[in-house]
């Protein structure tokens, strides 16, 4: 208790302005989570069936809107019969990331391999169906929390090598390469996403031969991986030049040949110094696939801002609760990545860098 | 053309846009003779090593190296820098990499050795070079002479039959000149063809067979080192060894 004081007495309240600072911060604070505490526990209601107990409670969150909806907004409307294929799904991707992140195994680069090539084809087949005896499921019925993840885990796993080669390509020193590249680059970063989604659902059939058609959320997955490739591109970019010349000469007079000295002398150097701005590519492609909303994609936000219109919820909180709900999901999300990103880049900081 | 040459340039030209960096050179090396460059700054020394490893292109004159014309064949340019290593200035080791596993890159992705053999491989070399109980560290770990024997013992790991030096002491504090260009000295002493662009004279004198002196592209003049340093003919070379000894 000594310890307290004598460390307050020190940082907090050292001098008048000191003080005056501090209790104008504490008050901020007790303001700030007194009356998120209240809203959401105090005042909010946890139980019923539709909006009439939230009416009673108008000053806080209205929990149940959340729980009645829960299956909603993770599965959309994927049958409810089928939905043990989508927990696969997550249970499979979970436990895969959590080993590659967290585990002490010796079979990581296995794993990873079987991540990126296995898990990709057997989550296709079991989520779609129409294979195996497994019943077709169109993605018209996809939504929610696995429409987010699909979207946003496509365009991660898409564009991280894309967007490697496409820096590559701008700094080729053939000129068709380079300048297709420079073209790709600056054609993606030039048009809003939401551009893009739209031009892909809407114009894009139209210039596809009649009977054609192909899936709207596959349009939707090619748009956000080009897109989120060209953002990635420059960012791999930003960390191939911060290599020297030396390095490329190093591996070119002891014979390495191009492919072989980017693989085990550039890049490794060039993606551990970009890895903040991957991160920030992941992290901003992960909260732009609520665009998709806007075709008719129902993705997490999409579903939940839907159910804002069912008339057995309309009440003035649920709208409130559902954008916080959403807004709690993604940032969990977000957050683990950009927690994870910095364990990695210390792992792969080079060592003794200070000279 | 005489079969004991292990290097022959002749007629070498080099540009870079309008500049003429390299003006009519011609260049012969015998398998296992040392040669010492020496020369201004900026008259073209780093940029004729550079033509014999092809990390410069040349644009007129044949350079041949152990039989081998090198032209825009990658073929040939692989197996030319199979042949030949080089050291520079500014070590150029692989940061991210072990001292272990900068010798062992090339043996195992280019020549295709073992794992465990290639290990071994650089293992002698590293005692070579007399920094055998270093091979765990890393790269920044090291003192700058301690990184260039590494970089030396990393070139020799392809056992290559000549070696190039571009200013291999230049970027050290005096007191490590010494252990490295002990380690030349000795890999000169083994036989191995060298080509050293250095200022070191009492290198030059030591282990030279030859020395050169370039200046504004050019040959001016090349001699034994002892008539080189003692009697210099051209007036360019006069100067500029009045100026590096008066350093
Ligand atoms: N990549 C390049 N592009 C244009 N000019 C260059 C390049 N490399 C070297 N030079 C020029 O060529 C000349 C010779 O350079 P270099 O061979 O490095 O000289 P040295 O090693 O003798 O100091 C210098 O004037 C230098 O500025
Ligand atoms: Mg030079």
């Amino acid at each position: 208790m000594q310890q307290v004081i004598k460390w307050s007495r020190e940082n907090l309240f050292a001098s008048r302005m000191n003080a005056l600072l501090s209790l104008a911060s504490l008050w901020l604070i007790y303001v700030t989570i007194e009356g998120v505490l209240s809203w959401a526990f105090l005042n909010a209601s946890f139980l019923g069936e539709d909006k009439s107990s939230c009416i009673t409670r108008p000053h806080g969150a209205c929990w149940p809107f959340v729980t009645a909806k829960f299956n909603q907004f993770i599965y959309g409307n994927y049958p409810a019969v089928e939905q043990w294929r989508v927990n696969i799904v997550f249970a499979l991707g979970t436990l895969g990331l959590s080993l590659l992140v967290a585990g002490r195994i010796n079979f990581k680069k296995q794993l990873a391999v079987l991540m990126l090539t296995a898990y990709p084809v057997l989550t296709f087949i079991l989520l779609s169906g129409g294979l195996l005896g497994l019943s077709y499921v169109e993605t018209n019925q996809w939504g929610g929390l696995l429409v987010t993840l699909v979207i946003a885990v496509t365009g991660i796993v898409v564009s991280l090598p894309l967007g490697i080669l496409l820096a590559l390509g701008r700094r080729s020193e053939l000129p068709i390469i380079r300048i297709m590249s420079i073209a790709f680059i600056e054609f993606w970063r030039g048009v809003p996403l939401i551009t893009v989604l739209f031009m892909a659902s809407v114009m894009l059939p139209l210039f596809l031969p009649k009977g054609m058609n192909f899936d709207a959320l596959l349009r939707c997955l090619i748009g956000v991986s080009l897109f989120a490739s060209a953002y990635m591109a420059e960012v791999i970019r930003g960390g191939l030049q911060a290599i020297a010349k030396g390095q490329y000469e190093a591996g070119k007079s002891m014979g390495l040949s191009y492919w072989k000295s980017m693989r085990l002398i550039i890049l490794p150097q060039a993606l551990v110094i970009s890895i903040p701005g991957i991160v920030n590519t992941f992290i901003g492609l992960f909260k732009d696939t609520t665009l998709v909303m806007i075709v008719g994609i129902f993705d997490l936000l999409g579903i939940i801002s839907f159910h804002f219109t069912d008339p057995n919820w309309t009440s003035p909180q649920v709208p409130i609760t559902g954008f916080v709900f959403a807004g709690l999901v993604f940032w969990v999300f977000c957050f683990a990545m950009s927690h994870y990103s910095k364990s990695v880049e210390r792992r792969f900081s080079v060592k003794g860098e200070s000279k | 053309m005489s079969g004991k040459h292990i290097i022959e340039i002749s007629y070498l030209d080099k540009y870079f846009g309008d500049f003429h960096v390299l003006k009519n050179i011609n260049l012969s090396v015998a398998a296992g003779e040392k040669i010492v460059i020496c020369g201004p700054s900026g008259s073209g020394k780093s940029t004729l090593i550079r033509c014999i490893n092809h990390l410069e292109r040349h644009d007129g004159g044949d350079i041949i190296v152990d039989g081998v014309p090198l032209d825009d064949k990658v073929k040939n340019i692989d197996h030319i820098r199979s042949e030949v290593g080089m050291v520079f200035q500014q070590f150029n080791l692989f940061p991210h990499m072990t001292v272990l596993e900068n010798c062992t890159l090339a043996p195992v992705w280019v020549k295709g050795i073992p794992r465990s053999e290639a290990d071994a491989l650089a293992l002698q070399y590293l005692e070579r070079v007399r920094i055998p109980d270093q091979a765990d560290k890393y790269p920044g770990q090291l003192s700058g002479g301690q990184q260039q024997r590494v970089a030396i013992a990393r070139s020799l790991c392809m056992q290559p039959r000549i070696m190039l030096f571009d200013e291999p002491t230049s970027a050290l504090d005096p007191e490590m000149i010494k252990e490295v260009l002990e380690v030349m000295v000795d890999l000169a002493e083994q036989g191995m063809t060298m080509l050293c662009v250095t200022h070191e004279m009492g290198f030059a004198r030591r282990v030279a067979d030859r020395v050169i002196f370039m200046d504004e592209g050019e040959i001016i003049e090349e001699n034994t080192p002892t008539a080189f340093f003692d009697n210099p003919q051209n007036e360019r070379t006069k100067l500029f060894l009045s100026q590096i000894i008066g350093d």
